[in-house]
């Protein structure tokens, strides 16, 4: 297989198989947890299950100060990991090219330096989670091999696009086919992985936050 | 109750819906959990983690309600969950544990944690892994009708000593009564001065209340150990009472977990709506005063603060009121740093102070409340809960402390004018 046998293979079926596997994955997943269903709460409500699970969608996303404090590391390099993360993917002109191309719709890009510094700010972000899940006490008990396993699928595209983009070492298309591949094991892996938060924490928060506000709480 | 692992298993599995499938999907094992949890931040023992507690409902749901799950569960790749597994929770879930919610607040995907364990609870003690101390409790609260075996000519014995100590009358049984107050028998056996402080206020308010023979005690064992069937006997118990009496509001007295049991569980365990409502005491005295109905006199010039039970301000929603009645008879109210929905748990909520095993994880983890406690340096801690006042009595006792605990209701009582 040559080079360019290889990108467009990775481009074309490759894409076509991961994309498959991934939409199914994620369908199932919420599926599975949807149709399980919920007892209506037969108590005399205070507040809204709908409006509150709904704040709580959002509100969750800022600790408040004490929470913050107490887990400063997680919630500093969580945060730098995923806006770094959704600058890259959603905000880099080649990625923007893909998803035209994907889903027929596209938005202005940011310059490539910039996403450049985001995605090496990114990288390094991920390597203090991982030393953090490896050094903090509690992070080590809980973690499982699947805790690393997702870790390094979500590190094998930042670096393999940050190479692709300084065309490090190997020829060019290499690079980008490798990339892509990266991205490719990335979504297969999601849906049977805790990946799937990112999918799956609406909903849990709309849970909490129902749960809670039904109660008169703002969670 | 014949417990077996089977029933164990099933009864974790009637705990898992579309809630709980969200919550495991979407924890990353972030540890933030952790950090929220007196048990965790004063013993720093990892396996205290709050989401870590929910493990063994955890095994359930990913191999009897996840696709993959069920395909790792035919090749035997997934954890199972067996007697020897199930006793080495047991302490994490039942000692280590008082379901104050704290973690559900702080998690990142918004899981409520507390509410996993209260449902792995249900499974513990259907496989027969609960704690003596708990069982015991629930067997009186079932037979003899209160948790500490309480029965009804105690409680008339302390009414008559209220009714001679205040002059004032104490209703029992009275049919059409606008409210029905229930007793906790901590309060019943060690407060009875909390009987008549209520008799005072609602003669000034002049309202008309009553207490049930039938159905006076308001803790429920059933929802500290996670056994529903128990759960719902006691409160139907309290149901059929207030029907009979034809009353309009149950009045939960001062006490977390009573609270959460007859007014967020109670319809659902017994699967109907009241056609009362519930109330908890600080939520009616809090109407009383935009009422009107409450006069005070003199003011408390000590610097006070409140103590937030865990059921009833972050897991109940009443938080608001009783700062409005401190505020009444108080000009030196203070706040403890993380307070209201934030506040940290006295460590004895949950059945904790139920099972004597947990006696000293308990004592160690009243650390946290002592440091809050430091921050602020009160004259007398006022809260509306029998159980956290005892055991914070005992806690700063343990810690060499001497701040005085008040009760809510009582000191209002103290304090109106004549």
């Amino acid at each position: 297989m040559s080079e360019i046998e290889f990108l467009s293979w990775v481009r074309g079926p490759g894409f076509q198989i991961a994309t498959i596997i991934f939409i199914a994955g994620v369908f199932i997943r919420i599926a599975e947890i949807l149709l399980l269903g919920r007892k209506a709460n037969l108590a005399e409500a205070k507040g809204s299950e709908m409006s509150s699970g709904l704040r709580t969608v959002l509100t969750r996303s800022v600790p408040d100060k004490a929470t913050f404090q107490r887990s400063a590391y997680t919630f500093t390099a969580g945060y730098i990991f995923h806006l770094g993360l959704f600058v890259t993917i959603f905000f880099y002109a080649p990625h923007i090219l893909m998803f035209k191309d994907v889903i027929g719709i596209s938005w202005p890009s940011l310059p490539s330096p910039v996403v450049d510094a985001f995605t090496v700010v990114s990288i390094i972000a991920l390597l203090v989670i991982l030393a953090h899940r490896m050094s903090n006490t509690v992070l080590r008990f809980l973690t499982t091999g699947e805790d690393y396993l997702v870790w390094l699928v979500t590190f094998l595209p930042f670096i393999t696009g940050y190479i692709a983009f300084h065309r490090m070492w190997l020829t060019s298309p290499t690079l980008i086919a490798m990339h892509i591949l990266s991205v490719e094991l990335l979504i297969i892996v999601l849906p049977f992985t805790k990946l799937m938060h990112s999918f799956t924490f609406v909903l849990s928060r709309w849970y909490g936050g129902a749960i809670s506000g039904y109660r008169g709480v703002k969670s | 109750m014949s417990a077996s692992l089977e029933k164990g298993i099933n009864a974790l599995k009637e705990q898992v819906d579309s809630s709980v499938a969200a919550f495991f999907s979407s924890c990353v094992h972030c540890g933030v959990c952790a950090e929220a949890c007196l048990f965790y931040t004063e013993t720093g023992a990892p396996e205290t983690t709050p989401i870590n507690k929910t493990e063994p409902l955890r095994r359930i749901w990913k191999s009897e309600y996840t696709l993959f799950g069920r395909i790792g569960k035919m090749l035997g790749l997934t954890k199972k969950v067996d007697d020897q597994f199930l006793t080495e929770w047991e302490t994490l879930v039942y000692d280590n544990c008082t379901l104050c919610g704290r973690c559900s607040m702080v998690c990142p995907v918004g899981n409520d944690i507390a509410l996993m364990i209260r449902k792995t609870r249900e499974g513990m003690a259907a496989a027969g892994h609960a704690p003596e101390g708990l069982i015991g409790a629930s067997k009186r609260a079932v037979t003899i009708g209160s948790p500490m075996g309480v029965k009804l000519p105690a409680l008339e014995a302390q009414i008559r000593h209220v009714e001679k100590d205040t002059g004032l009358s104490v209703p029992v049984d009275v049919v059409g009564a606008e409210y029905m107050v229930l007793l906790s028998s901590m309060e019943i056996m060690n407060f009875p001065e909390f009987i008549g402080a209520v008799a005072k206020i609602f003669k000034k308010a002049d309202v008309s209340w009553t207490i049930s023979s039938e159905a006076f005690e308001a803790t429920n064992s059933g929802i500290q150990i996670g056994v529903s069937d128990i759960a719902a006997e006691l409160v139907q118990r309290i149901v059929d009472a207030a029907e009979k009496l034809q009353v309009k509001t149950v009045i939960s007295p001062e006490c977390g977990h009573a609270y959460m049991a007859i007014r967020w569980e109670g319809p659902n365990l017994v699967g109907k709506p009241f056609n009362f409502k519930v109330r908890h005491i600080t939520e009616v005295l809090d109407e009383f005063r935009q009422n009107g109905r409450l006069k005070i006199t003199g003011k408390e010039s000590q610097r006070l603060t409140y103590h937030d039970p865990c059921q009833i301000s972050r897991r109940g929603g009443v938080i608001e009121q009783p700062r409005n009645l401190i505020n009444m008879f108080s000009d030196n109210f203070v706040e403890m740093p993380d307070t209201g929905k934030m506040n940290w748990c006295c460590g004895a909520g949950g059945g904790v102070s139920t099972n004597e095993r947990a006696d000293e994880v308990r004592l160690k983890v009243f650390q946290r409340k002592k440091d809050q406690l430091d921050e602020i340096k009160p004259d007398a801690i006022v809260s509306a809960c029998s159980n956290c006042r005892i055991y914070l009595e005992e806690g700063l006792e343990e810690y060499n402390v001497d701040i005085p605990l008040m009760s809510l209701t009582e000191t209002l009582a103290e304090h109106l004018a004549d």
